[in-house]
C-alpha cells in the first residue's frame, strides 16, 4: 500500500516540528527517515501511524484519505524504539494480542491463533521463547518479538521508530541485515526512522533526509551519498571538508561568497603541484583505521585540518609521514553559494 | 580471613557501632510503637476474656463496627474508581489544568481533617449554605450516615490516585499505543494492558485507603454528632467509652482497630513481596516516552 503525504505541517506550541512535508512512499518499499534528533522524523512516523494528528495537510493510504481514521483503524503495524512489549504477558500472549482483540465476528478460534502465533515466532526465529516474559529477554530478542507482534495483524504498512536504537553495535548490525531479508520476503510497505546514516544507507530502498522539520533530499542511498543536493545532506551523510571561497578561491571562483564541499576520499595527494589550483599543505597526522588510512593535513599558516582518506594500497604506493610538505587537489567537489544552491562538476 | 577482609570494606562500621545503632533503632521502635500496641491489648484483656467479649457484643459497639464497615465499603470503591480515572488521565494525557487537578487531589492531605469536617457542616449543616434547601427536601447529611461517608470519602480521596500517578507516569503510554495500533479499543487497552500493569500498585493503594477510611477520626467526629448506636464509628465509639471511664470496653474496641492495622500491614507486606517477586509489575520496562524526536 502506498502512502502519500501532502503539505503536512505539525506544530508543538511554538516549535514547528514538521513544515510543509510532501512525500510519496511507494507500495512495498523500505523507506528510511534519516535526520538528527529533533528533525521531526519520529513525529512524521507517529502521524502516519495515527498516534499524533497533523495541524494541516493530507495523508493518503493508497489514494484514500485516512486522517479521520484513528490508529486502530489504519491497519498499521508500529514497532517502538523501546519495544513497548506488554510486560505482564508472555511472548506468546504478546504476539497473540492483536488477534485476540479483534471484533468477535472476525476473531479466529484458539487453534488458529495458536497456529498463527507459532508461525510468526518461527519467522523471527524465537519460538523457543514463547513462554517467557519480556523482562527475561535480551534487547535484540525483545525487538524481534515486537516485530512479530506488529506483523500478527497483517498490517498493510509497517512503521519502525528507531528500531535498533537501544541495541549494542553487534546486535544492531545483525538485526539490520535480518530486517532487510525479512522485508524482501514480506514486501510490506515499511518506513523506519533512524539517526544512523549507516543504518539508513545499508537497509533502505530510499532515504529521506530530514532537518528542522523539512525534507532536505529524497533518493536512493547511493544518490544521497554521491549527489547531495544541499550542504546539510553533504555534512550529515559521510564526512566532508569545507573550503571557503575567501581562502581557497581557485576551487570556487566566480561564485562570490561560496563554500566548496569535498569528501575526504575525493582528494588527491602529490609531492609536486598537480596544476595551478593545487594547495600546498603539511601532513599533521597519519592514522590507519582498518582498511583505510586517514591523513590530516593543514594549509600553510592555517590551523584548520583537512581530512583525507586513502585506501591502503594507495597509501603504501606513496607513504606519508607527519611533517611532509605535499600538494592536494580535489578530484570532485561541489560548490554551494551561501544561501543559494549551485553545482559545479569535477575540476 | 574472609571475615577480616569483609570488615575492612569502607561502608562497614565496627561491630560496636553497628550494635549501638541497631539497639537505638530497636529501643525507639519498642518505645513508640511496640509499647502502645501492647498497652492496647493489655488494657483490653485486663479484666479477663469475659468482659472483653461482653464489651464487643454490646449493641452500640456492634452498630459502630457496622457503620465503620459500611463507610469503608462505600468510600474505598468510590475512591478506587476515581483514583484510577484521575491517575489515568494525569499520567497518559496532556490537557489544560492538569497541575490544578493534581493540586486538588493533594488537597485532603494538606487540609486538617477537622477543617474538612467543618467545611461539610458549613455547606450542608442546618445553618449552612445548602442547609435550608436540604431541610426543605427532607435530606439529612450532617449528623447522619451520609455525612460520615462524605467526610471519609473526602479524607481518603488522594490515597489511590497518589499511589498510581507516579507508577503510571513511569510506565509511559507506549504499551497503550502499541495495543491501539494492534486494533484494541480504548476499553480493551485499559482492561488488558493498563490495569494488569498497575494491579499491585492499585492493591497497595486500596489497602492504605481502607486503613484510613476505617481509622478516620477528625473529619468524621465533626460531622457525626456522636449519636450512640446511630452515627458512631469505631474510633468515635472508643473516644466516648474512654471519656466515660469504661476503659475495658474502650480498649476492646480499640484492639479491633489495632488488629485491623496489623492485618493491613501483613497484607501490605504480602503485596509488596509478591510484586517484587514478579518484578515486572512495579518497575517500568521501557523508558518514558518522548513525543517528537
Amino acid at each position: 500500500m502506498s502512502i502519500t503525504i501532502e503539505n503536512l505541517s505539525k506544530q508543538f506550541g511554538d516549535h514547528r516540528a514538521l513544515d510543509n512535508i510532501n512525500l510519496e512512499v511507494n507500495s512495498g518499499e523500505l523507506l528510511a527517515l534519516l535526520g538528527p534528533s529533533g528533525c521531526g522524523k519520529t513525529t512524521l512516523l507517529r502521524i502516519i501511524g495515527g498516534m499524533e494528528l497533523a495541524n494541516s495537510g493530507r495523508l493518503l493510504f493508497h489514494g484514500e484519505d485516512v486522517e479521520q481514521r484513528d490508529a486502530r483503524e489504519r491497519n498499521v503495524g508500529f514497532v517502538f524504539q523501546h519495544y513497548a512489549l506488554f510486560r505482564h504477558m508472555t511472548v506468546f500472549e504478546n504476539v497473540a494480542f492483536g488477534l485476540r482483540v479483534k471484533p468477535k465476528k472476525e476473531r479466529h478460534n484458539e487453534a488458529e491463533i495458536k497456529h498463527r502465533v507459532h508461525e510468526l515466532l518461527d519467522l523471527v526465529q524465537l519460538d523457543w521463547l514463547h513462554d517467557r516474559y519480556p523482562a527475561q529477554l535480551s534487547g535484540g530478542q525483545r525487538q524481534r518479538i515486537a516485530l512479530a507482534r506488529a506483523l500478527a495483524v497483517e498490517p498493510k504498512i509497517l512503521l519502525l521508530d528507531e528500531p535498533f536504537g537501544a541495541l549494542d553495535a553487534q546486535v544492531r548490525k545483525e538485526l539490520r541485515r535480518w530486517l532487510r531479508r525479512l522485508h524482501d520476503e514480506l514486501h510490506v510497505t515499511s518506513v523506519f526512522v533512524t539517526h544512523d546514516q549507516e543504518e539508513a544507507l545499508e537497509v533502505a530502498d530510499r532515504v529521506v533526509v530530514m532537518n528542522k522539520g523539512k525534507i532536505e533530499q529524497v533518493g536512493t542511498p547511493d544518490e544521497v551519498y554521491a549527489a547531495p543536493v544541499t550542504p546539510f545532506v553533504y555534512q550529515f551523510i559521510g564526512n566532508v571538508n569545507l573550503f571557503h571561497s575567501r581562502d581557497h578561491a581557485p576551487w570556487s571562483e566566480q561564485h562570490g561568497d561560496a563554500v566548496a564541499y569535498v569528501r575526504p576520499h575525493d582528494i588527491d595527494i602529490s609531492a609536486t603541484p598537480q596544476d595551478g589550483t593545487a594547495l600546498p599543505v603539511e601532513v599533521k597526522l597519519v592514522r590507519t583505521i582498518g582498511s583505510i588510512v586517514r591523513v590530516e593535513v593543514a594549509a600553510d599558516g592555517s590551523s584548520e585540518f583537512i581530512e583525507i582518506e586513502l585506501s591502503r594500497e594507495r597509501f603504501d604506493a606513496a607513504p606519508l609521514a607527519s611533517g611532509d610538505k605535499v600538494f592536494i587537489r580535489p578530484r570532485q567537489f561541489r560548490v554551494f553559494e551561501t544561501g543559494v544552491k549551485n553545482e559545479l562538476s569535477a575540476a | 580471613m574472609a571475615t577480616q577482609t569483609q570488615r575492612r570494606i569502607s561502608t562497614h562500621e565496627s561491630r560496636n557501632v553497628t550494635l549501638l545503632l541497631i539497639s537505638v533503632a530497636l529501643i525507639y521502635l519498642l518505645l513508640f510503637l511496640g509499647l502502645p500496641l501492647f498497652a492496647v491489648f493489655y488494657e483490653a484483656f485486663s479484666k479477663g476474656w469475659g468482659l472483653y467479649w461482653a464489651a464487643l457484643q454490646e449493641p452500640d459497639a456492634w452498630s459502630a463496627i457496622e457503620l465503620t464497615l459500611l463507610t469503608a465499603a462505600i468510600a474505598v470503591p468510590a475512591n478506587l474508581v476515581f483514583g484510577v480515572a484521575a491517575a489515568w488521565a494525569i499520567a497518559k494525557f496532556e490537557f489544560r489544568g492538569k497541575s490544578l487537578l493534581i493540586t486538588l487531589i493533594d488537597l485532603p492531605f494538606a487540609v486538617s481533617p477537622v477543617v474538612s469536617g467543618l467545611v461539610f457542616v458549613l455547606l450542608f449543616g442546618a445553618q449552612g449554605w445548602l442547609g435550608q434547601w436540604l431541610q426543605a427536601h427532607d435530606i439529612k447529611l450532617i449528623f447522619a450516615v451520609p455525612g460520615i461517608v462524605l467526610a471519609t470519602v473526602f479524607v481518603t480521596f488522594p490515597f489511590i490516585a497518589r499511589e498510581l500517578i507516579p507508577l503510571m507516569q513511569a510506565q509511559g503510554k507506549e504499551e497503550e499505543e502499541a495495543a491501539v495500533s494492534l486494533g484494541a479499543s480504548g476499553w480493551q487497552a485499559f482492561w488488558r494492558v493498563t490495569l494488569p500493569n498497575i494491579k499491585w500498585g492499585l492493591l497497595y493503594g486500596v489497602i492504605l485507603c481502607n486503613a484510613r477510611a476505617m481509622g478516620e477520626f477528625g473529619a468524621v467526629s465533626v460531622v457525626s454528632g456522636h449519636i450512640r448506636g446511630m452515627t458512631n464509628t469505631m474510633p468515635l465509639h472508643v473516644e466516648i467509652l474512654y471519656n466515660e471511664y469504661n476503659f475495658v470496653a474502650a480498649f476492646a474496641v480499640a484492639s479491633l482497630l489495632a488488629l485491623l492495622a496489623l492485618v493491613t500491614l501483613v497484607i501490605k507486606s504480602l503485596v509488596e513481596w509478591q510484586s517484587r517477586r514478579l518484578g515486572y509489575a512495579m518497575k517500568p520496562l521501557t523508558q518514558p516516552t518522548k513525543s517528537g524526536a
